[in-house]
């Protein structure tokens, strides 16, 4: 009797092997196992100052996400006359200013340390196309603001846009749309492709510096190449 | 006088922007006060030593 629960089993396990989500599990625990997911050591080349502006500008997204979320409750008539609204409202721009800010640097600095080296091209160009998708939210955000401002820069907009010909699908006086574009699709885009982006920091790792660049371009340098 | 009347005085907006100009580029002074103040950032990040925790074999 136990020998064919047994026999059973095992060919109920070899069946949920070739399930879909057996092998999407199996994938992603060997890309990303729990120790390089969430990882407490860090490479030694890693205790410099220009490492900590991508986790800042994560900081700063997660800010703009929950300001943004406070704003969608409460509604333009509290964010343009209440002291509160005011305030948060400005914690919405800031957080967007210093998002942008420390997110240049993180790019300036990937630039010149050719951070796409050793196997790591998705993960610059998940960067950049989260660039690009938060520059979107943001022009959208200048047209979201519901007062004159927002009319002046949207009539303003509509020359350029219509000159690239996107005008047809992405009509910037249509305020409805460009809303939309603003608190749902783009928001979904920048959030995901960043996760993405640092999903991909984690399975590849920070870049080495050039001196000490493993000979074979895997992934990370040796403990050896590593050892100060 | 309250501290935002305080703060409010050290740079008035109310009034046309500023700008500056190279030939055909044009760029506001607060755009370009942004600008200086992330390269002095970044140079700074790469300047300045990064605080380390002293081991107990260090």
């Amino acid at each position: 009797m136990s020998l064919d629960i047994t026999t059973e089993r095992d060919a109920s396990s070899s069946e949920e092997s070739r399930q879909w989500t057996a092998r999407v599990r199996n994938a992603a625990t060997n890309a990303l196992p729990p120790d390089r997911l969430l990882p407490d050591r860090q490479p030694a080349y890693m205790a410099s100052w220009i490492y900590v502006f991508g986790v800042l500008t994560v900081v700063s997204l997660a800010w703009v996400i929950i300001t943004g979320c406070v704003l969608a409750v409460m509604g333009p008539s509290w964010w343009h006359v209440s002291g509160l609204g005011h305030f948060v409202n400005s914690l919405h721009l800031w957080s967007v200013e210093t998002f942008f800010f420390f997110m240049v640097i993180h790019l300036w600095g990937k630039f010149f340390m050719a951070a796409w080296r050793g196997n790591r091209k998705l993960t610059w160009i998940t960067g950049v196309v989260s660039f690009v998708a938060s520059i979107a939210a943001a022009f959208t955000g200048y047209l979201s603001q519901q007062n004159f401002d927002s009319q002046w820069i949207s009539t303003q907009a509509k020359d350029g846009i219509n000159a690239t010909g996107a005008g047809a699908f992405w009509n910037v006086l249509n305020f409805g749309q460009m809303l939309m574009w603003h608190i749902v699709l783009l928001p979904i885009a920048v959030v995901v492709i960043a996760g993405l982006h640092v999903l991909m920091v984690r399975r590849r790792g920070i870049v080495p510096p050039f001196d000490i660049e493993p000979k074979d371009h895997t992934d990370t340098p040796s403990a050896a190449e590593v050892a100060e | 006088m309250s501290l935002s009347v305080l703060l409010g005085a050290l740079i008035n907006l109310n009034g046309s922007g500023h700008y500056v100009h190279w030939g055909f580029i044009q760029m506001s002074v607060a755009n370009l006060v942004v600008v200086l103040l992330m390269i002095a950032v970044f140079v700074l990040a790469i300047l300045l030593p990064f605080p380390r925790r002293k081991g107990p074999d260090q």
